[in-house]
Protein backbone atom coordinates (compact mmCIF):
# COMPACT_ATOMS: atom_id res chain seq x y z
CA UNK A 1 0.00 0.00 0.00
CA UNK A 2 2.78 2.86 0.68
CA UNK A 3 4.65 1.46 -2.76
CA UNK A 4 1.46 2.56 -3.96
CA UNK A 5 0.65 5.39 -2.38
CA UNK A 6 4.18 6.67 -3.23
CA UNK A 7 3.98 5.95 -6.92
CA UNK A 8 0.87 7.90 -7.01
CA UNK A 9 2.12 11.07 -5.26
CA UNK A 10 5.50 11.16 -7.63
CA UNK A 11 3.04 11.06 -10.71
CA UNK A 12 0.76 13.48 -9.19
CA UNK A 13 3.34 15.69 -8.24
CA UNK A 14 5.07 15.33 -11.95
CA UNK A 15 1.58 16.18 -13.61
CA UNK A 16 1.00 19.09 -11.22
CA UNK A 17 4.20 20.30 -12.00
CA UNK A 18 3.66 20.24 -15.87
CA UNK A 19 -0.11 21.74 -15.25
CA UNK A 20 1.83 24.84 -13.76
CA UNK A 21 4.75 25.25 -16.48
CA UNK A 22 1.71 25.22 -19.03
CA UNK A 23 -0.51 28.10 -16.99
CA UNK A 24 2.67 29.71 -16.68
CA UNK A 25 3.26 29.78 -20.36
CA UNK A 26 -0.36 30.26 -21.07
CA UNK A 27 1.05 34.73 -20.79
CA UNK A 28 3.29 34.19 -23.55
CA UNK A 29 0.83 32.77 -26.00
CA UNK A 30 -0.40 35.96 -26.36
CA UNK A 31 0.20 37.60 -29.50
CA UNK A 32 2.78 40.14 -29.43
CA UNK A 33 3.44 42.14 -26.71
CA UNK A 34 1.34 40.86 -23.87
CA UNK A 35 1.75 44.19 -21.74
CA UNK A 36 0.63 46.54 -24.95
CA UNK A 37 -2.75 44.28 -24.84
CA UNK A 38 -2.96 44.24 -21.57
CA UNK A 39 -2.83 47.94 -21.27
CA UNK A 40 -3.65 48.78 -24.12
CA UNK A 41 -2.03 51.07 -27.30
CA UNK A 42 -2.07 54.31 -25.49
CA UNK A 43 -0.19 53.27 -22.29
CA UNK A 44 2.43 55.61 -20.74
CA UNK A 45 5.98 54.11 -21.66
CA UNK A 46 6.48 54.25 -17.62
CA UNK A 47 3.68 52.22 -16.89
CA UNK A 48 3.98 49.43 -19.19
CA UNK A 49 7.67 49.07 -17.64
CA UNK A 50 6.53 49.27 -14.54
CA UNK A 51 3.96 46.80 -15.09
CA UNK A 52 6.52 44.35 -17.37
CA UNK A 53 8.82 44.93 -13.88
CA UNK A 54 5.78 43.66 -11.57
CA UNK A 55 5.09 40.63 -13.84
CA UNK A 56 8.47 39.77 -14.17
CA UNK A 57 8.29 39.58 -17.88
CA UNK A 58 11.57 41.27 -18.09
CA UNK A 59 13.68 38.34 -16.32
CA UNK A 60 15.18 35.24 -19.17
CA UNK A 61 12.06 32.47 -18.82
CA UNK A 62 14.03 29.90 -16.38
CA UNK A 63 14.47 33.20 -13.87
CA UNK A 64 10.53 34.14 -14.44
CA UNK A 65 9.48 30.54 -13.99
CA UNK A 66 11.44 29.96 -10.48
CA UNK A 67 9.73 33.09 -9.58
CA UNK A 68 5.68 32.24 -10.38
CA UNK A 69 6.55 28.18 -8.64
CA UNK A 70 7.86 29.95 -5.76
CA UNK A 71 5.48 32.62 -5.28
CA UNK A 72 2.19 29.65 -5.68
CA UNK A 73 3.89 27.76 -3.42
CA UNK A 74 3.76 30.90 -1.02
CA UNK A 75 -0.15 30.80 -1.54
CA UNK A 76 0.35 33.73 -3.49
CA UNK A 77 -1.31 34.03 -7.20
CA UNK A 78 -0.60 37.54 -7.88
CA UNK A 79 -2.68 40.93 -8.10
CA UNK A 80 -5.57 41.54 -10.40
CA UNK A 81 -4.76 43.93 -13.08
CA UNK A 82 -8.33 45.07 -13.18
CA UNK A 83 -9.29 45.45 -9.51
CA UNK A 84 -5.85 45.77 -8.32
CA UNK A 85 -7.07 43.22 -5.18
CA UNK A 86 -5.28 40.29 -4.76
CA UNK A 87 -6.45 37.35 -6.93
CA UNK A 88 -6.51 34.37 -3.73
CA UNK A 89 -9.31 36.99 -2.68
CA UNK A 90 -10.92 37.39 -5.58
CA UNK A 91 -11.43 33.70 -6.17
CA UNK A 92 -11.92 32.58 -2.99
CA UNK A 93 -15.17 34.60 -2.96
CA UNK A 94 -15.95 32.80 -6.34
CA UNK A 95 -15.26 29.41 -4.84
CA UNK A 96 -18.64 29.05 -3.10
CA UNK A 97 -21.02 29.23 -6.46
CA UNK A 98 -19.14 26.76 -8.04
CA UNK A 99 -19.05 24.78 -5.82
CA UNK A 100 -22.80 24.96 -4.62
CA UNK A 101 -23.39 24.75 -8.91
CA UNK A 102 -21.22 21.90 -9.25
CA UNK A 103 -22.83 19.87 -6.32
CA UNK A 104 -26.67 20.62 -7.81
CA UNK A 105 -25.91 19.39 -11.17
CA UNK A 106 -24.17 15.86 -9.22
CA UNK A 107 -26.75 15.59 -7.21
CA UNK A 108 -29.56 16.46 -10.29
CA UNK A 109 -27.42 13.62 -12.26
CA UNK A 110 -26.79 11.31 -9.66
CA UNK A 111 -30.81 10.90 -8.81
CA UNK A 112 -31.56 10.53 -12.60
CA UNK A 113 -29.04 8.31 -13.75
CA UNK A 114 -29.30 5.58 -11.00
CA UNK A 115 -32.74 4.98 -10.90
CA UNK A 116 -32.96 5.50 -15.19
CA UNK A 117 -29.41 3.38 -15.59
CA UNK A 118 -30.56 0.52 -13.20
CA UNK A 119 -34.02 0.10 -15.03
CA UNK A 120 -32.41 -0.12 -18.52
CA UNK A 121 -29.89 -2.84 -17.25
CA UNK A 122 -32.40 -5.08 -14.95
CA UNK A 123 -34.78 -4.86 -18.43
CA UNK A 124 -32.31 -5.12 -21.17
CA UNK A 125 -33.94 -4.50 -24.62
CA UNK A 126 -37.34 -3.60 -23.02
CA UNK A 127 -39.36 0.01 -23.86
CA UNK A 128 -37.55 1.01 -20.71
CA UNK A 129 -34.23 0.41 -21.89
CA UNK A 130 -35.03 1.68 -25.04
CA UNK A 131 -36.39 5.61 -23.36
CA UNK A 132 -33.19 5.34 -20.88
CA UNK A 133 -30.95 5.22 -23.61
CA UNK A 134 -32.76 7.69 -26.32
CA UNK A 135 -32.70 10.29 -23.42
CA UNK A 136 -28.91 9.39 -23.19
CA UNK A 137 -28.43 10.28 -26.56
CA UNK A 138 -30.64 13.36 -26.51
CA UNK A 139 -29.08 14.49 -23.54
CA UNK A 140 -25.48 14.40 -24.75
CA UNK A 141 -26.67 15.64 -28.18
CA UNK A 142 -28.02 19.04 -26.36
CA UNK A 143 -25.36 21.54 -25.98
CA UNK A 144 -25.23 23.70 -22.05
CA UNK A 145 -25.88 26.74 -24.38
CA UNK A 146 -28.88 26.06 -26.10
CA UNK A 147 -30.22 23.53 -22.94
CA UNK A 148 -29.88 26.62 -20.82
CA UNK A 149 -31.81 29.30 -22.99
CA UNK A 150 -34.70 27.39 -23.65
CA UNK A 151 -35.22 26.28 -19.72
CA UNK A 152 -34.79 29.87 -19.46
CA UNK A 153 -37.34 30.61 -22.32
CA UNK A 154 -40.07 27.98 -20.84
CA UNK A 155 -39.57 28.34 -17.14
CA UNK A 156 -38.73 32.23 -16.21
CA UNK A 157 -39.94 33.76 -19.49
CA UNK A 158 -43.19 32.12 -20.14
CA UNK A 159 -44.37 30.56 -17.26
CA UNK A 160 -42.42 32.89 -14.62
CA UNK A 161 -41.71 30.45 -12.24
CA UNK A 162 -38.15 30.78 -11.65
CA UNK A 163 -35.71 33.68 -11.48
CA UNK A 164 -34.04 34.07 -15.25
CA UNK A 165 -30.19 34.65 -14.10
CA UNK A 166 -28.31 36.16 -10.78
CA UNK A 167 -27.57 34.44 -7.57
CA UNK A 168 -29.68 35.94 -5.17
CA UNK A 169 -32.09 33.33 -4.05
CA UNK A 170 -32.20 29.89 -3.39
CA UNK A 171 -34.01 29.23 -6.67
CA UNK A 172 -31.73 30.50 -9.10
CA UNK A 173 -29.96 27.28 -9.03
CA UNK A 174 -32.30 25.00 -10.04
CA UNK A 175 -32.15 25.95 -14.11
CA UNK A 176 -28.03 25.93 -13.61
CA UNK A 177 -28.24 22.65 -12.24
CA UNK A 178 -30.60 20.92 -14.52
CA UNK A 179 -28.59 22.93 -17.48
CA UNK A 180 -25.62 21.29 -16.10
CA UNK A 181 -26.84 18.10 -14.31
CA UNK A 182 -28.92 16.93 -17.53
CA UNK A 183 -25.91 16.08 -19.66
CA UNK A 184 -23.95 14.90 -16.74
CA UNK A 185 -27.07 12.30 -16.17
CA UNK A 186 -27.14 11.05 -19.76
CA UNK A 187 -22.97 10.34 -19.86
CA UNK A 188 -23.95 8.60 -16.20
CA UNK A 189 -26.91 6.94 -17.24
CA UNK A 190 -25.08 4.86 -19.78
CA UNK A 191 -22.05 4.14 -18.08
CA UNK A 192 -24.57 2.50 -14.76
CA UNK A 193 -26.21 0.36 -17.35
CA UNK A 194 -22.92 -1.17 -18.87
CA UNK A 195 -21.42 -1.03 -15.13
CA UNK A 196 -24.79 -3.09 -13.83
CA UNK A 197 -24.80 -5.52 -16.81
CA UNK A 198 -21.20 -6.54 -16.45
CA UNK A 199 -22.40 -6.72 -12.90
CA UNK A 200 -25.04 -8.95 -13.51
CA UNK A 201 -23.42 -10.98 -15.67
CA UNK A 202 -21.16 -12.11 -12.37
CA UNK A 203 -21.20 -16.12 -11.26
CA UNK A 204 -22.03 -14.36 -7.76
CA UNK A 205 -25.32 -12.97 -9.08
CA UNK A 206 -25.93 -16.19 -10.48
CA UNK A 207 -25.28 -17.77 -6.73
CA UNK A 208 -27.33 -15.31 -5.25
CA UNK A 209 -30.23 -15.84 -7.07
CA UNK A 210 -30.06 -19.81 -7.05
CA UNK A 211 -29.81 -19.11 -3.43
CA UNK A 212 -33.60 -17.54 -3.54
CA UNK A 213 -32.91 -14.62 -2.92
CA UNK A 214 -35.47 -11.62 -3.66
CA UNK A 215 -34.65 -9.75 -7.58
CA UNK A 216 -35.02 -6.92 -5.20
CA UNK A 217 -31.98 -8.01 -2.35
CA UNK A 218 -29.72 -9.53 -5.41
CA UNK A 219 -29.63 -6.17 -7.10
CA UNK A 220 -29.28 -3.56 -4.07
CA UNK A 221 -27.08 -5.98 -2.15
CA UNK A 222 -24.64 -7.55 -4.80
CA UNK A 223 -25.15 -6.09 -8.08
CA UNK A 224 -25.26 -2.20 -6.62
CA UNK A 225 -22.91 -2.54 -4.16
CA UNK A 226 -19.87 -4.21 -6.68
CA UNK A 227 -20.98 -1.41 -9.58
CA UNK A 228 -20.02 1.31 -7.18
CA UNK A 229 -16.43 1.25 -7.20
CA UNK A 230 -16.56 1.87 -10.43
CA UNK A 231 -18.96 3.81 -10.61
CA UNK A 232 -17.56 6.41 -8.30
CA UNK A 233 -14.08 6.10 -10.73
CA UNK A 234 -15.85 7.11 -13.74
CA UNK A 235 -18.02 9.76 -11.53
CA UNK A 236 -14.30 11.21 -10.53
CA UNK A 237 -12.85 11.70 -14.22
CA UNK A 238 -16.89 13.02 -15.18
CA UNK A 239 -15.46 15.75 -13.00
CA UNK A 240 -13.59 17.11 -15.44
CA UNK A 241 -16.91 17.33 -17.47
CA UNK A 242 -18.80 19.12 -15.57
CA UNK A 243 -15.71 22.12 -14.51
CA UNK A 244 -15.77 22.55 -18.02
CA UNK A 245 -19.64 22.50 -18.40
CA UNK A 246 -19.87 24.79 -15.52
CA UNK A 247 -18.03 27.81 -17.65
CA UNK A 248 -20.22 27.93 -19.74
CA UNK A 249 -23.32 27.34 -18.00
CA UNK A 250 -22.21 29.96 -15.50
CA UNK A 251 -21.66 32.40 -18.13
CA UNK A 252 -25.34 31.85 -19.40
CA UNK A 253 -27.08 32.34 -16.27
CA UNK A 254 -24.79 35.06 -14.47
CA UNK A 255 -23.77 32.98 -11.78
CA UNK A 256 -20.72 34.57 -10.45
CA UNK A 257 -18.42 31.45 -9.91
CA UNK A 258 -14.68 30.47 -10.90
CA UNK A 259 -16.18 30.19 -14.76
CA UNK A 260 -17.70 33.10 -14.92
CA UNK A 261 -14.40 35.50 -13.71
CA UNK A 262 -12.61 33.17 -16.17
CA UNK A 263 -14.57 34.08 -18.89
CA UNK A 264 -14.53 37.63 -17.48
CA UNK A 265 -10.91 38.27 -17.16
CA UNK A 266 -10.45 37.32 -20.76
CA UNK A 267 -12.68 39.93 -21.73
CA UNK A 268 -11.18 42.25 -19.53
CA UNK A 269 -7.34 41.24 -20.81
CA UNK A 270 -7.08 40.34 -17.12
CA UNK A 271 -4.38 37.43 -17.87
CA UNK A 272 -3.05 37.03 -14.33
CA UNK A 273 -6.33 36.07 -12.64
CA UNK A 274 -7.07 34.00 -16.02
CA UNK A 275 -4.04 31.81 -15.33
CA UNK A 276 -4.94 31.35 -11.71
CA UNK A 277 -8.70 30.47 -12.50
CA UNK A 278 -7.05 28.19 -14.78
CA UNK A 279 -4.82 26.56 -11.99
CA UNK A 280 -7.32 26.26 -9.49
CA UNK A 281 -9.85 24.60 -11.77
CA UNK A 282 -7.56 21.80 -13.58
CA UNK A 283 -5.94 21.28 -10.01
CA UNK A 284 -8.85 20.40 -8.64
CA UNK A 285 -10.08 17.49 -10.93
CA UNK A 286 -6.33 16.60 -10.91
CA UNK A 287 -6.21 16.29 -6.77
CA UNK A 288 -9.81 14.78 -6.84
CA UNK A 289 -8.62 11.74 -9.61
CA UNK A 290 -5.41 11.21 -7.46
CA UNK A 291 -7.51 10.91 -4.51
CA UNK A 292 -10.39 8.40 -6.47
CA UNK A 293 -7.34 6.27 -7.41
CA UNK A 294 -6.11 6.02 -3.98
CA UNK A 295 -9.59 5.06 -2.47
CA UNK A 296 -9.87 2.66 -5.15
CA UNK A 297 -6.73 0.79 -4.78
CA UNK A 298 -6.94 0.90 -1.13
CA UNK A 299 -10.70 -0.89 -1.27
CA UNK A 300 -9.54 -2.66 -4.19
CA UNK A 301 -6.01 -4.57 -3.68
CA UNK A 302 -5.81 -5.74 -7.42
CA UNK A 303 -5.35 -2.45 -8.72
CA UNK A 304 -2.76 -1.18 -6.18
CA UNK A 305 -0.41 -4.23 -7.28
CA UNK A 306 -0.98 -4.09 -10.52
CA UNK B 1 -35.85 -4.64 -39.65
CA UNK B 2 -37.44 -1.54 -40.91
CA UNK B 3 -36.51 0.54 -37.98
CA UNK B 4 -33.17 -0.61 -37.82
CA UNK B 5 -33.16 1.03 -41.49
CA UNK B 6 -34.56 4.23 -40.71
CA UNK B 7 -32.21 4.91 -37.99
CA UNK B 8 -30.13 5.35 -40.63
CA UNK B 9 -31.51 7.38 -43.18
CA UNK B 10 -32.82 9.88 -40.49
CA UNK B 11 -29.72 10.57 -39.59
CA UNK B 12 -27.96 10.04 -42.82
CA UNK B 13 -30.35 12.52 -44.39
CA UNK B 14 -29.43 15.16 -41.68
CA UNK B 15 -26.13 14.78 -42.48
CA UNK B 16 -26.25 14.87 -46.41
CA UNK B 17 -28.17 18.38 -45.51
CA UNK B 18 -25.35 19.46 -43.28
CA UNK B 19 -22.86 18.52 -45.64
CA UNK B 20 -24.10 19.76 -48.43
CA UNK B 21 -25.27 23.21 -47.29
CA UNK B 22 -21.09 23.38 -46.06
CA UNK B 23 -20.07 22.71 -48.85
CA UNK B 24 -22.13 24.21 -51.52
CA UNK B 25 -23.05 26.97 -49.08
CA UNK B 26 -21.17 29.93 -50.84
CA UNK B 27 -22.80 29.01 -54.46
CA UNK B 28 -26.56 29.04 -53.43
CA UNK B 29 -26.87 32.78 -53.58
CA UNK B 30 -27.40 33.47 -50.25
CA UNK B 31 -27.65 37.05 -48.46
CA UNK B 32 -26.34 36.07 -45.29
CA UNK B 33 -25.03 39.66 -44.39
CA UNK B 34 -28.16 42.00 -46.39
CA UNK B 35 -29.93 44.62 -43.55
CA UNK B 36 -33.47 44.85 -44.21
CA UNK B 37 -34.37 47.30 -41.31
CA UNK B 38 -38.66 46.76 -41.76
CA UNK B 39 -37.92 43.29 -40.53
CA UNK B 40 -35.61 43.84 -38.05
CA UNK B 41 -36.81 40.05 -35.16
CA UNK B 42 -39.68 39.40 -37.89
CA UNK B 43 -40.56 35.64 -36.35
CA UNK B 44 -40.52 32.64 -39.65
CA UNK B 45 -43.33 33.15 -42.70
CA UNK B 46 -44.29 32.43 -46.09
CA UNK B 47 -41.59 34.45 -47.46
CA UNK B 48 -38.37 34.19 -45.05
CA UNK B 49 -38.60 30.64 -43.72
CA UNK B 50 -36.92 30.75 -40.63
CA UNK B 51 -37.46 34.76 -40.14
CA UNK B 52 -34.99 37.64 -39.30
CA UNK B 53 -32.77 38.52 -36.62
CA UNK B 54 -31.75 41.72 -34.61
CA UNK B 55 -30.43 43.26 -37.28
CA UNK B 56 -32.89 41.71 -40.21
CA UNK B 57 -30.29 40.00 -41.50
CA UNK B 58 -32.28 35.74 -42.75
CA UNK B 59 -32.21 33.80 -40.48
CA UNK B 60 -31.95 31.14 -42.89
CA UNK B 61 -29.14 31.80 -45.08
CA UNK B 62 -27.51 32.75 -41.94
CA UNK B 63 -28.41 29.63 -40.82
CA UNK B 64 -26.77 27.49 -43.68
CA UNK B 65 -23.45 29.13 -44.04
CA UNK B 66 -23.45 28.17 -40.34
CA UNK B 67 -22.97 24.83 -41.25
CA UNK B 68 -19.62 25.40 -43.26
CA UNK B 69 -18.27 27.31 -40.16
CA UNK B 70 -18.50 23.95 -38.61
CA UNK B 71 -17.35 21.57 -40.87
CA UNK B 72 -14.21 23.83 -41.67
CA UNK B 73 -13.59 24.15 -37.45
CA UNK B 74 -14.15 20.47 -37.30
CA UNK B 75 -12.64 19.27 -40.21
CA UNK B 76 -9.22 20.87 -40.04
CA UNK B 77 -9.03 20.27 -36.24
CA UNK B 78 -9.35 16.90 -37.00
CA UNK B 79 -7.11 16.31 -39.19
CA UNK B 80 -4.32 18.19 -37.69
CA UNK B 81 -4.53 16.51 -34.19
CA UNK B 82 -4.95 13.04 -36.05
CA UNK B 83 -1.77 13.74 -37.97
CA UNK B 84 -0.02 15.42 -34.79
CA UNK B 85 -1.45 12.86 -32.50
CA UNK B 86 -0.68 9.78 -34.15
CA UNK B 87 3.09 10.86 -35.11
CA UNK B 88 3.64 11.79 -31.10
CA UNK B 89 1.88 8.55 -30.52
CA UNK B 90 3.51 6.21 -32.44
CA UNK B 91 7.12 7.88 -31.84
CA UNK B 92 6.73 7.77 -28.29
CA UNK B 93 5.81 3.83 -28.22
CA UNK B 94 8.53 3.01 -31.06
CA UNK B 95 11.14 4.53 -28.74
CA UNK B 96 10.51 4.03 -25.86
CA UNK B 97 12.81 4.84 -23.23
CA UNK B 98 13.20 8.23 -22.12
CA UNK B 99 11.54 9.99 -24.57
CA UNK B 100 8.16 7.89 -24.21
CA UNK B 101 8.31 8.94 -20.39
CA UNK B 102 8.58 12.42 -21.07
CA UNK B 103 5.48 12.05 -23.65
CA UNK B 104 3.22 9.84 -21.35
CA UNK B 105 3.58 12.65 -19.03
CA UNK B 106 2.85 15.47 -20.96
CA UNK B 107 -0.18 13.61 -22.04
CA UNK B 108 -1.35 13.67 -18.49
CA UNK B 109 -0.62 17.44 -18.55
CA UNK B 110 -2.97 17.81 -21.21
CA UNK B 111 -5.26 15.15 -19.64
CA UNK B 112 -5.32 17.49 -16.62
CA UNK B 113 -7.30 20.31 -18.15
CA UNK B 114 -11.08 19.31 -18.28
CA UNK B 115 -11.96 19.36 -21.53
CA UNK B 116 -13.45 22.70 -22.96
CA UNK B 117 -11.28 24.86 -20.56
CA UNK B 118 -7.73 24.65 -22.30
CA UNK B 119 -9.44 25.64 -25.53
CA UNK B 120 -11.05 28.37 -23.37
CA UNK B 121 -8.29 29.91 -22.17
CA UNK B 122 -6.46 29.30 -25.53
CA UNK B 123 -8.63 30.82 -27.91
CA UNK B 124 -9.11 33.55 -25.73
CA UNK B 125 -5.28 34.45 -25.50
CA UNK B 126 -4.90 33.81 -28.60
CA UNK B 127 -7.82 36.42 -29.61
CA UNK B 128 -11.06 35.59 -31.98
CA UNK B 129 -10.87 34.27 -35.76
CA UNK B 130 -11.04 31.12 -37.37
CA UNK B 131 -7.80 30.02 -37.28
CA UNK B 132 -7.01 30.79 -33.71
CA UNK B 133 -10.04 28.34 -33.06
CA UNK B 134 -8.65 26.10 -34.86
CA UNK B 135 -4.95 26.49 -32.92
CA UNK B 136 -7.06 26.47 -29.86
CA UNK B 137 -8.73 22.96 -30.23
CA UNK B 138 -6.16 21.15 -31.88
CA UNK B 139 -3.99 21.80 -28.93
CA UNK B 140 -6.62 20.32 -27.05
CA UNK B 141 -7.87 17.09 -29.84
CA UNK B 142 -4.16 15.36 -30.22
CA UNK B 143 -3.95 14.13 -26.64
CA UNK B 144 -6.82 11.67 -27.59
CA UNK B 145 -5.22 10.26 -30.83
CA UNK B 146 -1.83 10.53 -29.14
CA UNK B 147 -2.79 7.86 -26.76
CA UNK B 148 -4.44 5.28 -28.67
CA UNK B 149 -2.01 5.78 -31.23
CA UNK B 150 0.91 4.83 -28.64
CA UNK B 151 -1.08 1.99 -27.29
CA UNK B 152 -1.73 0.76 -31.05
CA UNK B 153 1.90 0.95 -31.27
CA UNK B 154 3.26 -0.52 -28.17
CA UNK B 155 1.05 -3.92 -29.37
CA UNK B 156 1.68 -3.84 -32.94
CA UNK B 157 5.97 -3.26 -31.99
CA UNK B 158 5.70 -6.92 -30.60
CA UNK B 159 3.74 -8.45 -33.63
CA UNK B 160 5.89 -11.07 -36.05
CA UNK B 161 5.84 -9.12 -39.51
CA UNK B 162 7.38 -6.11 -37.83
CA UNK B 163 9.82 -8.29 -35.78
CA UNK B 164 10.73 -9.63 -39.20
CA UNK B 165 11.08 -6.24 -40.58
CA UNK B 166 13.47 -5.16 -38.05
CA UNK B 167 15.45 -8.16 -38.29
CA UNK B 168 15.81 -7.65 -41.75
CA UNK B 169 17.57 -4.66 -41.06
CA UNK B 170 14.41 -2.26 -42.33
CA UNK B 171 15.05 1.44 -41.41
CA UNK B 172 12.85 2.81 -38.37
CA UNK B 173 10.93 5.20 -40.63
CA UNK B 174 10.05 2.62 -43.23
CA UNK B 175 8.80 0.37 -40.37
CA UNK B 176 6.81 2.91 -39.27
CA UNK B 177 5.63 3.85 -42.28
CA UNK B 178 5.07 0.59 -44.16
CA UNK B 179 4.47 -1.93 -41.05
CA UNK B 180 2.78 0.10 -38.11
CA UNK B 181 1.03 3.29 -39.89
CA UNK B 182 -1.22 1.16 -42.14
CA UNK B 183 -2.83 -0.94 -39.52
CA UNK B 184 -2.66 1.99 -36.55
CA UNK B 185 -5.18 4.24 -38.98
CA UNK B 186 -8.43 2.28 -39.02
CA UNK B 187 -9.33 2.99 -35.01
CA UNK B 188 -7.89 6.62 -35.01
CA UNK B 189 -10.25 6.83 -38.19
CA UNK B 190 -13.23 5.35 -36.25
CA UNK B 191 -12.44 7.67 -33.12
CA UNK B 192 -11.77 10.86 -35.34
CA UNK B 193 -15.44 9.99 -36.79
CA UNK B 194 -16.56 10.60 -33.10
CA UNK B 195 -14.76 13.25 -32.55
CA UNK B 196 -16.48 15.23 -35.02
CA UNK B 197 -19.45 16.21 -32.90
CA UNK B 198 -17.34 16.87 -29.62
CA UNK B 199 -16.12 19.41 -32.14
CA UNK B 200 -18.92 20.89 -33.53
CA UNK B 201 -19.98 21.78 -30.11
CA UNK B 202 -17.04 22.89 -29.01
CA UNK B 203 -16.67 25.24 -31.97
CA UNK B 204 -20.30 26.79 -30.97
CA UNK B 205 -19.59 26.75 -27.50
CA UNK B 206 -16.11 29.13 -28.01
CA UNK B 207 -18.39 31.14 -30.69
CA UNK B 208 -21.19 31.62 -28.00
CA UNK B 209 -18.85 33.06 -25.26
CA UNK B 210 -17.42 35.54 -28.16
CA UNK B 211 -13.91 33.70 -28.77
CA UNK B 212 -14.86 32.11 -31.72
CA UNK B 213 -15.07 33.78 -35.62
CA UNK B 214 -15.90 37.00 -36.18
CA UNK B 215 -19.03 38.58 -37.30
CA UNK B 216 -20.07 39.22 -39.64
CA UNK B 217 -19.39 35.37 -40.83
CA UNK B 218 -22.15 33.08 -39.34
CA UNK B 219 -21.33 30.67 -36.56
CA UNK B 220 -24.43 28.40 -35.09
CA UNK B 221 -22.87 29.43 -31.64
CA UNK B 222 -22.90 33.04 -31.93
CA UNK B 223 -26.12 33.09 -33.83
CA UNK B 224 -27.21 31.70 -30.19
CA UNK B 225 -25.74 34.51 -28.22
CA UNK B 226 -27.26 36.92 -30.13
CA UNK B 227 -30.51 35.74 -29.98
CA UNK B 228 -30.62 34.69 -26.15
CA UNK B 229 -30.88 38.74 -26.14
CA UNK B 230 -34.35 38.72 -27.75
CA UNK B 231 -35.42 35.43 -26.24
CA UNK B 232 -38.91 36.86 -25.22
CA UNK B 233 -40.10 38.52 -28.62
CA UNK B 234 -37.74 36.60 -30.74
CA UNK B 235 -37.73 33.25 -29.81
CA UNK B 236 -36.82 31.62 -32.86
CA UNK B 237 -33.59 33.25 -32.62
CA UNK B 238 -32.72 31.05 -29.74
CA UNK B 239 -34.25 28.11 -31.40
CA UNK B 240 -33.23 27.51 -34.62
CA UNK B 241 -29.75 27.45 -34.27
CA UNK B 242 -29.71 25.46 -31.00
CA UNK B 243 -32.14 23.04 -32.94
CA UNK B 244 -29.45 22.27 -35.95
CA UNK B 245 -26.71 21.70 -33.65
CA UNK B 246 -28.70 19.71 -31.97
CA UNK B 247 -29.84 17.70 -35.26
CA UNK B 248 -26.30 17.43 -36.30
CA UNK B 249 -25.05 16.49 -33.22
CA UNK B 250 -27.36 13.36 -32.71
CA UNK B 251 -27.16 12.43 -36.09
CA UNK B 252 -23.20 11.54 -35.76
CA UNK B 253 -24.02 10.42 -32.61
CA UNK B 254 -26.64 7.82 -33.92
CA UNK B 255 -24.56 7.27 -36.59
CA UNK B 256 -21.35 6.45 -34.53
CA UNK B 257 -23.15 4.07 -32.08
CA UNK B 258 -24.59 2.34 -35.11
CA UNK B 259 -21.27 1.64 -36.61
CA UNK B 260 -19.47 1.16 -32.97
CA UNK B 261 -22.56 -1.52 -32.52
CA UNK B 262 -21.30 -3.17 -36.20
CA UNK B 263 -17.66 -2.84 -34.75
CA UNK B 264 -18.41 -5.10 -31.72
CA UNK B 265 -20.59 -7.34 -33.82
CA UNK B 266 -17.57 -8.46 -36.15
CA UNK B 267 -15.36 -8.73 -33.37
CA UNK B 268 -16.71 -10.79 -30.98
CA UNK B 269 -18.17 -13.14 -34.10
CA UNK B 270 -15.23 -15.53 -33.29
CA UNK B 271 -15.85 -15.44 -29.58
CA UNK B 272 -19.48 -16.46 -29.96
CA UNK B 273 -18.72 -18.60 -32.26
CA UNK B 274 -16.80 -21.03 -29.98
CA UNK B 275 -19.08 -19.97 -27.19
CA UNK B 276 -22.26 -21.95 -28.89
CA UNK B 277 -19.83 -24.81 -29.75
CA UNK B 278 -19.07 -25.48 -26.34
Amino acid sequence: MLRFLLSRLVSTLVVVLGVVTLVFLLIHLVPGDPIEVMLGESAQPTDRAALRQALGLDQPLLQQWLHYVGQLLQGDLGMSLHSREPISALLAARIPATVQLALASLLVAVSVALPLGSLAALHKDSAWDHAAMSFALIGVSVPHFWMGPLLILFFSLWLGWLPVSGHEEPLSLVLPALTLGTALAAILARMVRATLLDVLSEDYIRTARAKGLSAQAVVLHHALRNAALPLITILGLQLGTLLGGAVITEIIFAWPGLGYTLVESIQRRDYPVVQACMLLISLTYVLVNAATDVVYGWLDPRIRLS
Amino acid sequence: MSGLRWSIIGPGLILAIWLSAALLGPWLGLHPNDIALPRILEGPSWAAWLGYDDLGRALADRLLLGARTSLLVALQVISISLVLGTLIGAVSAWFGGLTDRIIVHLIDVFLAFPGILLAIALSGLLGPGLSNVVIALSCVGWVGYARLARAQTLSLKQQAHVRAALALGASTPRILRWHVLPLLWTPLVVEATFGVAGLIIAEAGLSFLGLGVQPPTPSWGSMLRDGTAYMLIAPHLVIVPGFALMAVVLAINLLGDRLRDYLDVKMSRPRAAAASQT
